[in-house]
């Protein structure tokens, strides 16, 4: 369980944040939504270490994030970033393979190899970095996080998964396909997070959906009661285009149907 | 390292091949740095001192093995790896190319330091050098060279990010103050002193002796032990900062280490070498070339490189006019001036774009 407890982070006298609380379960799919600027990313580097809240405090299974060795962390949660640019023409297996000797793995090459496999890579091992395109750029590092946290629990301790707009330059059925793979990650009892722009994809895949906006948030809970005309009226400034799915009771959102 | 079949995209054996070849090709390079020069003394003569049959040589062939070959020798191949390592590890740390500590101003910085204790160890520096002895002037060099990649780093670096654009500006602005505060001390120095000057814009092994070689073997000792430590965490900090945090490295930690490291390996050589440019830009380049841009190969591999390739152009050096010395930067310069070109205009590499 990962928790954050009235996070507050303020850059050149301006609240990115303002008490933010979150609780991320094991087994449990976190999808963070909310306009540009809404604080998303912020958030997210808070929960994994990388930027010091001004105030709050975030604890990984009870333990205060800021007393975690920088190596310890890297064995129980693994990032996807936002699109990364390489100056160096690194392969794809030596990227993926970074992950795997973060993770202490005895055969990292193997367990690189096995990643590539998994985000549907398989054969281009060899490729240099930057002569890939940016969606498979982004599933090699996809492959570098999953070689990172390699299961979904160690020991019984779960292991957690932030993917930071992961779908952003990826074809539908890849958009989908680590998607599916971060679910299968949540239901082994792993905990993830995803910020996520799809509002469609939101609601199919999350488990619990934390609607962000000004730095604060509006709205946390179930699909059905956080994508509903209110808060996209509200968060987004569109009303009218929220429907639903009778069988499924799964909201969609449909912009060509707002009000004008 | 157990040797298997190689998986596809890894390039171990390549790295490990590849540090085979460059050990070779650094013992040929010494053998030919101890077995060339202008008095004679040949590599039969090597031989005949190595295998101890050494009644066949006189008093100054021995000499001249002993006392001039060896330490230029053992200086060559220190300050080639050095320089080689430290435009390495800058390159890393940077994540650029075009980093090199002799184009962005850090041998300046490093030679700045040393003139100033050409021209000021008698005077008001007179204690420090007292209390140093013979280590003040790589240490002046090395804190120097420390203060200018610290300079560079700061001001050229935003959110983490080193444009090549900042980054190669930036070093012009700080490597012409630096040249500026060095003629204001030339112009404050006296006879001897200029005669010393002069040889660190020249850059050169020639009165090379063990005692230098013993001042400068702690530090690029240091930075050769460090490369282990290092590696992974250069790799990882090619993908960012982030990422490199993300996957364990304790980022700041990595980068106070290398930034000291560069200066503590570009420092010393300044101090007893003078300013031998573009090796540092050279051997990683064209290594990663052959070995990808991983580090734990790049670093040893630049090491050997280093070595070999300033060894090489020390005997060119030695023997084009002989029996006068071409100063060894020249030679450095005119291969690596073009290879810097080209990375500059490179198309599958880095162009004047900004790239993290």
């Amino acid at each position: 369980m990962i928790t954050a407890e009235n996070i507050t982070v303020a850059r050149g006298g301006k609240n990115l944040i303002t008490s933010v609380d979150i609780e991320l379960r094991p087994g449990c799919f976190t999808v963070v939504i909310g306009p540009n600027g809404a604080g998303k990313s912020t958030l997210m580097k808070v929960l994994s270490g990388e930027m010091r809240p001004d105030n709050g405090c975030v604890t990984y299974h009870g333990k205060d994030l800021h007393n975690c060795r920088p190596e310890d962390l890297a064995r129980c949660r693994a990032v996807l970033p936002q699109a990364t640019q390489l100056a160096f023409p690194f392969t794809a297996l030596e990227i993926a393979r970074m992950g795997a000797v973060a993770h202490g793995a005895l055969d990292p090459t193997e367990q690189a190899k096995k990643a590539l496999t998994r985000v549907g890579l398989h054969g281009f091992e060899r490729r240099p970095y930057p002569s890939l395109s940016g969606g498979e750029q982004q599933r090699v590092q996809f492959a570098r996080a999953l070689a990172q946290v390699p299961a979904a629990v160690t020991n019984g301790v779960p292991n957690a998964l932030f993917l930071d707009e992961p779908t952003a330059s990826l074809d539908l059925g890849h958009q989908i396909s680590v998607l599916e793979t971060a679910r299968d990650f949540a239901a082994a009892g792993g905990i993830v997070l995803a910020i996520l722009h799809d509002l469609n994809l939101a609601a199919e895949f999350a488990d619990h959906l934390v609607v962000l906006h000004g730095g604060r948030v509006i709205k946390a809970g179930v699909c059905a009661d956080t994508i509903t005309d209110d808060v996209i009226a509200k968060v987004y400034g569109i009303g009218g285009a929220v429907g639903r799915l009778p069988a499924a009771h799964m909201p969609y959102v449909l912009p060509q149907s707002r009000h004008r | 390292m157990p040797l298997r079949p190689a998986i596809e995209g890894d390039r171990t054996h390549q790295g490990i091949f590849v540090l085979l070849g460059l050990t070779v090709l650094l013992v040929m390079a010494c053998l030919i740095s101890l077995g060339v020069g202008p008095t004679g003394v040949g590599l039969g003569d090597l031989w005949s001192y190595v295998t101890g049959s050494s009644d066949s040589l006189t008093t100054q062939e021995r000499v001249i093995l002993e006392a001039v070959r060896l330490p230029r020798t053992a200086l060559g191949l220190l300050v080639g790896a050095g320089l080689a390592v430290s435009g390495a590890m800058m390159q890393g740390l940077f994540r650029n190319p075009l980093a090199d500590p002799g184009i962005v101003g850090v041998t300046a910085g490093a030679g700045l330091a040393a003139v100033a204790a050409i021209v000021l160890g008698n005077g008001i520096l007179a204690p420090l050098a007292f209390l140093l002895g013979s280590q003040f002037l790589p240490l002046m060099a090395f804190f120097g060279g420390l203060f200018n990649t610290w300079a560079l780093y700061v001001i050229a670096t935003r959110d983490g990010r080193t444009s090549t654009t900042a980054l190669i500006l930036c070093g012009i602005a700080i490597g012409a103050l630096a040249m500026a505060l060095m003629g204001l001390l030339i112009f404050m120095a006296d006879d001897r002193q200029l005669r010393d000057i002069t040889f660190w814009n020249l850059g050169s092994l020639g009165g090379a002796t063990y005692q230098r070689v013993f001042s400068i073997l702690p530090f690029i000792g240091a930075v050769l032990i460090i490369i282990p430590f290092v590696a992974r965490g250069l790799d990882a900090l090619i993908l960012g900062d982030a990422a490199a945090f993300h996957m364990g490295i304790p980022v700041q930690r990595l980068k106070k280490i290398v930034v000291i490291a560069v200066a503590a390996a570009c420092g010393s050589t300044v101090a007893v070498a003078g300013s031998i440019g573009f090796v540092g830009i050279i051997v990683p380049h064209l290594l990663r070339q052959v070995m990808g841009p991983s580090h734990r190969f790049l670093l040893p591999g630049s090491a050997l490189g280093g070595g070999a390739l300033l060894l090489i152009a020390d005997s060119v050096a030695r023997t084009v006019a002989a029996p006068a010395e071409l100063p060894i930067g020249v030679i450095t310069a005119l291969f690596g001036a073009p290879v810097f070109l080209f990375l500059l205009l490179g198309r599958n590499s880095i162009s004047m774009r900004d790239l993290p």
